[in-house]
């Protein structure tokens, strides 16, 4: 979206680890919240509420109104590119329900979610993409992004990257560089995130200096498929799925008893740990089920039917017929570099800005999702900031001639490079990678505590210097995919520490954040961002203040 | 868990000549996917191994290869559909093998771009979506569900036999917005499938139907615009 509107101004290049259509935002399954009021009475204040709510009111207000009110703009715009929306009877963008949308301030489910089948993020991927073809964006597919240039004068100007196919490191010597690098659930041992999403953006940034925000803040999907982790939309509730204990009861009527099976995630998943926890996960295991049985064959496969044929393929199972386990997954990271509602990258606790970068999405914390991202508010965030900050970058890049590149510019990126090609390490990178997914699995998950975060914490140091001494099998130039998720994994390893860092310093519980030992939110003292500076000897801890404009904060009861 | 053997053809430009299969004997469960296999492999056995990955649930078009002779995404395979305790895997044929699996995919997205796969409708939109019924909607469903994995284009006979053939991935395509009722740029799509290198080429084998991970009726979508263009929509 940032390349299409800044690439009618100025001449822009997209660098992308996969080929671009193969990004995760294809994955997203749902839809998009927009208040158009297709369906019933719906008003973006309401969306602001619901968001600043949902967001356990760490969200930053103004950005959240910014987001709520140019979401419906936004969307039209989607459809007018071609987006390929489900449609109501009148031929309007069809609508449906939502964890956590709500009309007239909580008092009841509303139709927000504009959908296109449960494929929405793979139609927006495509059509961005089929316009950025049209708009003759020039795309560097397969690059791995290694390193953030920023010169003497504190100005971004540029990346370096690696050409996957040859090996070779290129310097991009820009006037400006977006980031749209998404986040890093492949830390944990489940989750729903792409191989792909590994931190890298974020960390490319945090090793340039750039504190990151909100790191403690990980949504855990309610709804993973057992074990695999594969994610079962919130779609498939708000059509009307609803979960299921040991007992057969609907155990969310107890916890929720005004929005149910469609509370936010974060609630839902600590409410299904709950459950497990009290032995009345299905047959004592950890997990419960969702039933889908009494929604019907057309339901299923005219609303919902990419869901219906995972749960057909990797399970086994005919959601018309049988109960699905489902459990929490690892699924979006609400922390991220931190920006502005331009998508200007700040700099520290005073809104400064890092002149010519910008960044949006997953890997960027605006924060409008606070402490708990409510469904479908990912793809507001990646359309509604990716097009305020590219068209705040075009002008930017209108203004502003080609800046100085630091000496030595590619040096950095070129001895991890060789160190990890030419080296002669013996630690295993896949041994590393399975055993820091397992700590932060059994640490940083849903419920946290301060003990298992101290030992989470020292195991990820530990990984880390088994981590320098890491060797890869493959040492040749030609597509080196063995040296890619070396590199991933150093971008991992630091994503963890920060994770771990931050959860640690969070003695509260607030949205994805729940700590057994601070089990209450605590206004007094947490009511405010962290901003998390990755060091050479180790985490160092700062914050700075939420903004609230409209929405006191209130006890969060759904 | 039981042993599995993969037979695994490799290639690696930087020291071999030609491509030569190397075997594999790895646990897995009956519910792991076939990539699960292949990162097995690679993550405890050999790291060398080479293939494109990334949602590893069918939806991002990575990792389509050949198995057992067939084209599928390793990731939607489970080990119990393949039927053997051997499975062989080939990259997809009909584009440069550029190491083991992965293959050159640039001339696929040449052909998707020549048939100008975005929205042509210059006409002002006005202030809200256009509109467009559930029935109109329903009629280029099929095509919006691609994601562009080759899968299809690389099980063609008539693409192994000509590269220049556009294939049906492009084709597939191309229908999505020729049967797009906001669409003004069905006459251009029509005239670049109606050359000899278009549709023309298809013999109606069905291999790209099948070969589909999407359930996409490739065969007929083809048919589809054969039928346009002979008798107009």
């Amino acid at each position: 979206m940032a390349a299409l509107q800044s690439s009618k101004l100025g001449n822009v290049a997209v660098l992308s680890k996969l080929y671009p259509a193969r990004s995760h935002t294809g994955a997203a399954q749902g839809g998009i919240g927009a208040a158009l009021g297709n369906m019933e009475e719906d008003h973006w204040e309401w969306h602001m509420f619901d968001t600043v709510k949902g967001g356990d009111y760490l969200v930053d207000q103004d950005a959240a109104e910014v987001m709520c009110r140019e979401a419906v703009d936004t969307v039209i715009e989607l459809e007018h590119m071609g987006l390929p929306f489900s449609r109501t009877p009148e031929g309007k963008i069809a609508q449906r329900r939502f964890g956590g949308h709500t009309k007239n301030y909580g008092a009841a489910p509303v139709m927000r979610s504009c959908y296109a089948a449960d494929r929405t993020g793979h139609m927006i991927l495509q059509t961005l993409y089929q316009q950025g073809i049209k708009n003759e964006v020039q795309f560097y597919n397969e690059y791995l992004v290694i390193d953030l240039l920023v010169n003497g004068d504190g100005q971004c100007c540029g990346v370096v990257a690696l050409n996957l196919l040859d090996s070779e490191i290129h310097t991009f010597h820009a006037k400006a560089v977006f980031f749209a690098t998404g986040g890093f659930g492949r830390i944990f041992k489940v989750t729903s995130n792409a191989l792909a999403l590994t931190g890298d953006g974020v960390i490319v940034a945090a090793r340039r200096g750039i504190p990151l925000e909100d790191m403690e803040f990980f949504q855990f999907h309610p709804t993973g498929i057992y074990r695999l982790g594969i994610l079962i939309s919130e779609a498939a509730r708000g059509e009307g799925g609803i979960l299921l204990n040991n007992d057969g009861e609907r155990f969310m009527e107890r916890y929720a008893p005004t929005l149910k099976d469609l509370a936010p995630r974060d609630v839902v998943s600590r409410c299904m740990f709950q459950e497990i926890r009290e032995g009345r996960g299905i047959g004592g295991k950890d997990y419960v089920h969702l039933d889908l049985r009494h929604l019907g064959r057309k339901v299923l496969d005219e609303k919902i039917p990419d869901i219906t044929d995972f749960m057909r393929v990797y399970q086994g199972l005919e959601p018309e017929r049988d109960l699905i386990p489902t459990h929490p997954t690892a699924h979006y990271a609400m922390g991220g570099i931190p920006t502005n509602f331009d998508a200007e990258v700040i700099l520290d606790d005073k809104d400064t800005p890092m002149p010519g970068f910008y960044a949006a999405g997953e890997c960027a914390c605006v924060s409008i999702h606070g402490a708990n991202r409510l469904g479908t508010n990912s793809l507001v965030d990646i359309v509604v900031f990716g097009r305020r900050g590219g068209k705040k970058m075009a002008e930017f890049m209108r203004e502003n001639d080609l800046p100085a590149l630091p000496p030595n510019p590619d040096g950095a990126a070129r001895d991890l490079v060789d160190r990890l090609l030419h080296g002669t390490g013996t630690e295993s990178v896949g041994a590393i990678r399975a055993e820091m997914q397992q700590v932060m699995f059994d640490e940083a998950f849903v419920v946290r505590n301060g003990a298992g975060l101290r030992k989470c914490a020292d195991t990820i140091r530990g990984l880390k210097e088994r981590y320098a001494r890491a060797g890869i099998q493959d040492h040749s130039r030609t597509f080196n995919t063995d040296l890619m998720e070396a590199i991933e994994l150093g971008f991992m390893l630091d994503c963890a520490e920060l994770v771990a860092a931050g959860a640690l310093a969070r003695e509260e519980s607030r949205g994805g954040h729940y700590r057994e030992d601070f089990p209450t939110r605590d206004d007094v003292n947490w009511l405010k961002h962290t901003l998390a500076y990755l060091e050479p000897e180790g985490v160092r801890m700062a914050s700075k203040p939420v903004t609230i404009t409209r929405f006191e904060p209130k006890e969060r009861v759904y | 868990m039981a042993d599995y053997t993969f037979k695994i053809q490799r290639f690696n430009p930087d020291k071999d000549k030609k491509p030569h299969y190397e075997e594999y004997t790895i646990p897995l469960e009956q519910t792991d996917r076939v990539l699960d296999g292949l990162n097995e492999i690679k993550w405890t056995q050999d790291g060398t191994l080479t293939y494109r990955r990334s949602c590893a649930h069918g939806v991002c078009g990575s990792d389509a290869m050949r198995i057992n002779g067939r084209n599928r995404l390793a990731c939607k395979v489970l080990i119990k559909e393949v039927g053997s305790n051997h499975i062989t895997i080939e990259p997809m044929l009909g584009f440069t093998v550029i190491k083991d699996l992965v293959v050159d995919l640039e001339p696929f997205f040449e052909k998707y771009r020549s048939i100008a796969p975005y929205l042509i409708n210059d006409s002002p939109p006005g202030e809200t979506e256009r509109l467009q019924s559930p029935e109109d909607r329903a009629r280029y469903d099929d095509g919006t569900k691609c994601i562009l994995c080759a899968a299809c284009t690389t099980s063609c006979p008539p693409f192994w036999a000509n590269k220049e053939f556009v294939g049906p991935a492009a084709i597939v395509n191309a229908h999505r917005f020729i049967f797009d009722s906001r669409d003004q740029g069905a006459e251009d799509r029509l005239a670049v499938l109606n050359t000899k290198n278009g549709v023309w080429r298809c013999r109606t084998v069905f291999n790209c139907t099948d070969a589909c991970p999407r359930d996409i009726e490739i065969t007929r979508a083809i048919e589809d615009v054969k039928r346009t263009l002979l008798f107009g929509k």
